[in-house]
């Protein structure tokens, strides 16, 4: 149970927003900066601050584009942020089942 | 140490963050009422114009009015106004509805998920209307039917993936009444109706009660 709960709370996947960003990086190839503005709600600065946290550990990667003439950043969920992501789901179920 | 409530409402929320920035949800099941009823009337239409009884003809069904001109309208441009009718006024509905639905829940209708969906609807789509057309110059009316139904089933089976995973079951409902048409060509319109009309009630229904 402790270590469960240590497990949850060392990764920096246990905030809300940072969830939420690679919960749509699980189900989409690549997401641009504007999707997950509009999909969670966010500032641009707000944002950006995330990113940079996820970026820190090696979850998402980004590539920049051209889309026409404007410049387009999309971001792509890295082989280690995936295996993040789901080790956080099956810790956050193991604790939902052993913690009634 | 947080709650048990608070662990569980998290993992909703990802699930829902996960559906909802890979599917389009906001399809309203009213506008598949709608679009069934759209049908129906068109296919009465056809019905009224023909002169006949749903199941009381076979073969002699198409071939026996084609040089007849009710209504001082052509038999040829009498289907296609009447199919052109029947697309436009669904087409209309369906955006109406979903348009809708999206305002009443807050969300955009037409996002990258709705594209996705879209494009992948259209691919079976656009190709089976081509095949029809060509069907038609062929002369062979009798599949035009069957082979829409066939065609839009497929295009449904191939847009849920990217949409609500019940519109996969209402294309394979389609598909099969297409295949049956296929085999009994007398029935064509009759299936028609089915497929393009009662379903999509029954469907409409059926999604309106669970997610609205």
């Amino acid at each position: 149970m402790k270590h469960l709960l240590e497990k949850l709370e060392t990764t920096k996947l246990d905030n809300r927003i940072r969830l939420g960003i690679m919960s749509m990086l699980m189900v989409n190839d690549w997401v641009d900066f504007g999707g997950f503005k509009e999909m969670l709600g966010l500032t641009d600065g707000n944002l950006a601050s995330h990113m940079k946290v996820l970026e820190g550990e090696g979850y998402v990667e980004m590539r920049k584009a051209f889309v026409g003439r404007k410049p387009q950043t999309s971001y792509t969920a890295t082989v280690l942020g995936r295996k993040a992501f789901t080790d956080h789901l099956a810790a956050l179920e193991e604790l939902l089942k052993s913690g009634t | 140490m947080r709650n048990h409530n608070e662990h569980l409402e998290t993992l909703t929320e990802i699930r829902s963050m996960m559906e909802r920035s890979s599917r389009f949800i906001s399809l309203s099941g009213l506008s598949g009422v709608a679009a069934g009823i759209i049908a129906l009337l068109g296919a009465a239409m056809v019905y009224v114009y023909l002169g006949l009884r749903p199941f009381s003809n076979y073969r002699i069904f198409y071939t026996e009015v084609l040089d007849k001109g009710k209504w001082g309208i052509g038999y040829e441009a009498f289907f296609l106004m009447d199919a052109f009718l029947v697309l436009v006024l669904a087409l209309a509905a369906g955006i109406y509805f979903t348009s809708r639905k999206a305002k009443q829940k807050g969300q955009k209708v037409w996002d990258k998920s709705a594209l996705r969906m879209l494009s992948n609807l259209s691919i079976p789509l656009v190709v089976g209307g081509i095949f029809c057309l060509v069907l038609y110059r062929e002369g062979q009316i009798l599949l035009v039917a069957p082979a829409t139904l066939v065609f839009y089933g497929l295009a449904l089976v191939n847009g849920s993936k990217y949409t609500l995973n019940d519109i996969r079951y209402l294309g394979l409902f389609e598909i099969g009444l297409g295949i049956i048409g296929l085999f009994f060509p007398g029935y064509g319109l009759e299936l028609w109706a089915i497929g393009f009309g009662l379903l999509h009630i029954i469907y409409g229904l059926v999604m309106y009660r669970k997610y609205e």
